[in-house]
């Protein structure tokens, strides 16, 4: 799978104070006929816009509202669960992403590793399949988490060839079938278009995206991530939605081809199939995940440790509004817990856990729309 | 900054967040004392006995040598300083144990004198215990050592006493050391963070985050290139701001948490808020690079031999004056200022104009840092 050759004078580019004031001045000056909402639905979009302070720069009629974006929020407390169970009583060794072991189950990976299972954080699957190689008497788990993007560099570990004693426990998502569950909960009116992500479409290409515009009228946007990119894409959505236009377009033409990286959608056919999955605090969503197909059935975790997912763990802790935020229903602001009894260092939803989780970039910017709405309309439950 | 070798693998063998590889073979059972593991520390190193004197002799006397330790009574016995003390305790788990710009031992020296130095003291003495882990090769030890006895006489400071304990190996990993320091206090040392106040400038003597990176690079198998580590002592610095006749409000070094997590603390303790300013923050490009590879802030990333002070707006002149005569405080810096208390601890100014919160880190980004 063939990297984008971007380098840092491009980069330099897209974060170019006088490109963004630029881009911030053009949006100031749109005449909406009313207030508008976009969503996003990637974490990294989520990360970006509160890492360069973008929602200060947007003018008063734009919202940027998070949805379920970061594949770690909405991986089900009961899929945590099972990679748990495999670490405290399989003697395999679990290895994941440093975010994932924080997420809280009946207990946290990270709680487990410290009653003494065996959980490593990992940069990516190839450290996995190293330490399987290193260690051949033990077996070795790789707790798989991510959308497309993600799913790619396992499809490729995969076909590549991987010890006997390597097996994946996935908990894939797709984002194409999610965002078209989001159209279909979405009242009229509530949402005027999508930010697209601009990974996830690098790899599947424009085209999973066509019939959801044409079912939903709502104007989508690829976009990137650096200032420049995102400013780029609003402006380009705003345009649209002011002009009544539902149109599906790329704004990050220098990392996404319309047609997607075919090599890696190859990849993922031939290693995944789609099955029915379950989003924490959405529910159920239709060939939304991805599941090892049967000629990999001997590194498909579940099968050969023979467990399943136990439903009757929780997902959503009471007075939690995760599920709320990551449909992007409410800001983190208003859920009562937020900054108060759920914080970064004791998180009690995903969304608090993760560092791509809304509530979570939400704690890093705080600018004025934190201040109206504290003071305003959280009602304070002790 | 390279990534795979030629035939588009990630580079193994190197370091990897889980427990470096130390087979060698040998198990606990098989090293009991009485063997004689040449280059290796056996258990009987650390028996109190003849492989114990000899190894402090040969070794930790030869470099640290000074008229105190090479005593070796149990105990250290030293002239008081005239006036306050300032006494200091640091542990070391860092791994990797050896990374471009130091080793556990120049941080084991350099992290126990800048505790003293930012409590406005004049380090005099250490004392250095260590963990060694069996099958540790001596020559590492050695290396290790002769770090530490350079750190220390580029800090001035004397190290008089140690400890040295042996432990079954895959019981501690290389090694792990744990220091105390001891300093006297002079005139001009700090007030205090109570008397942080707002219109008070935030000051860096340099480019902050190289430590972290560097050690984020090699975790994550990535070839640092140029990049190292920035330990040093701080001991010039702290001399040179007491020699402006200046008494800061506050000095600190970033190390675990870095800038951000400071800066908070700082913060939260006085009750203000600090503003920080995107565009005025020294951070070198090879840092950013890894930081934006890896998804790392290079404010959370530890610095190993910087210096933060507050300081009244009048005083900052001077203070950057004596900094930027020292080699090491070339680029000292303002990076910010205190303001009344805000939505967060420290409200960061992005260059566009839009803002972003920094509060004390949450978890940990990168363990066993130093």
């Amino acid at each position: 799978m063939s990297q984008p050759q971007v380098d840092d004078a491009a980069v330099g580019r897209f974060r170019e104070a006088g490109r963004v004031e630029r881009l911030v001045g053009d949006i100031a000056r749109l005449d909406p006929p009313r207030p508008m909402r976009f969503m996003h639905v990637c974490g990294t979009h989520e990360n970006a816009i509160c890492q360069f302070g973008l929602r200060d720069l947007l003018p008063p009629w734009l919202r940027l509202v998070a949805g379920p974006g970061c594949p770690v929020c909405v991986c089900p407390a009961a899929e945590i669960d099972m990679a748990v169970r495999v670490a405290s009583s399989s003697g395999a060794i679990v290895t994941t992403f440093g975010d994932v072991v924080r997420v809280p189950a009946r207990i946290s990976l990270s709680d487990c590793k410290a009653q003494g299972g065996d959980c490593r954080v990992v940069y990516g699957i190839a450290d996995a399949v190293e330490i399987a190689r290193r260690e051949p008497n033990r077996e070795v788990v790789f707790f798989a988490v991510g959308f497309e993007t993600t799913a790619c560099t396992v499809a490729a570990a995969l076909l590549d060839g991987v010890p006997a004693n390597f097996s994946i426990l996935s908990s894939h998502r797709l984002v194409p079938p999610a965002l078209a569950a989001l159209c279909s909960q979405t009242a009229a009116g509530e949402l005027d278009g999508f930010l697209l992500p601009g990974h996830v479409t690098t790899i599947i290409g424009l085209e999973p995206y066509e019939k959801l515009v044409e079912e939903s009228r709502l104007p989508m946007v690829v976009a990137g991530f650096e200032p420049v990119d995102v400013l780029l894409a609003i402006r380009r959505l705003a345009k649209l939605t002011i002009e009544e236009h539902p149109a599906l377009e790329n704004a990050y033409g220098r990392c996404v081809r319309a047609s997607g990286n075919l090599a890696a959608r190859k990849a993922l056919a031939e290693v995944f199939e789609p099955s029915n999955a379950n989003w924490r605090g959405i529910g159920a969503i239709a060939s939304s995940g991805m599941r090892l197909r049967e000629s990999y059935a001997s590194h498909d975790a579940a099968r050969r440790l023979g467990i399943e997912p136990d439903g009757s763990i929780a997902d959503i802790h009471p007075g939690c509004r995760c599920g709320e935020v990551l449909l992007g229903r409410v800001e983190p602001e208003e859920c009562p817990l937020f900054g108060r009894k759920c914080i970064p260092e004791a998180p009690i939803g995903p969304c608090m856990v993760a560092f791509e989780g809304t509530c979570h970039a939400r704690m890093r910017h705080a600018g004025r729309r934190f201040e109206s709405i504290r003071v305003d309309s959280i009602r304070v439950e002790e | 900054m390279s990534t795979t070798n030629g035939s588009g693998r990630r580079r193994t063998g190197t370091i990897r967040l889980d427990r470096p590889d130390r087979s060698d073979g040998g198990s606990a059972v098989g090293s009991t004392t009485g063997e004689r593991s040449k280059g290796l520390i056996t258990l009987a190193h650390g028996s109190g006995g003849r492989l114990t004197y000899d190894l402090v002799k040969g070794l930790f006397c030869r470099h640290f040598s000074n008229p105190a330790l090479d005593l070796l009574s149990d105990s250290a016995v030293l002239d008081s300083p005239v006036g306050s003390m300032a006494f200091t305790t640091d542990g070391f788990v860092v791994s990797p144990l050896f990374f471009p710009g130091g080793d556990i031992g120049s941080l084991a020296v350099c992290g126990t004198v800048n505790d003293l130095v930012v409590a406005g003291a004049v380090p005099l003495w250490l004392s250095a215990a260590f963990f060694l882990e069996e099958g540790l090769p001596i020559g590492e030890l050695e290396r290790i050592v002769q770090s530490m006895a350079a750190k220390a006489a580029a800090s001035g400071v004397k190290i008089v006493t140690g400890d040295t304990k042996v432990v079954d190996k895959g019981h501690g990993d290389g090694v792990f050391i744990a220091t105390a320091g001891v300093g006297r206090l002079h005139a001009s040392a700090p007030v205090g963070s109570a008397s942080v106040a707002p219109g008070d400038l935030v000051l860096v003597s340099g480019p902050i985050g190289d430590h972290g990176a560097v050690i984020a690079a090699l975790r994550a198998g990535l070839d640092p290139g140029g990049l190292t580590s920035d330990c040093a002592p701080l001991t010039p610095l702290g001399a040179a701001i007491a020699q402006a006749g200046v008494r800061p409000k506050l000095l600190r070094d970033p190390t675990r948490g870095g800038l951000a997590t400071l800066l908070a603390e700082v913060a939260k303790d006085a009750m203000v808020s600090i503003e920080l300013a995107e565009s005025q923050l020294p951070v070198r490009d090879s840092v950013r690079g890894v930081c934006d590879l890896l998804g790392l802030d290079p404010l959370y990333l530890p610095c190993e031999g910087r210096l933060v002070a507050l300081v009244e707006a009048a005083q900052v002149d001077a203070v950057l004056g004596a900094l930027r005569r020292i080699p090491d405080g070339a680029d000292a810096t303002v990076v910010g200022r205190v303001v009344d208390a805000d939505v967060g601890p420290v409200v960061l100014r992005t260059r566009y104009g839009g803002r972003r919160l920094y509060d004390t880190l949450a978890a940990e980004q990168l363990p066993r840092i130093c």
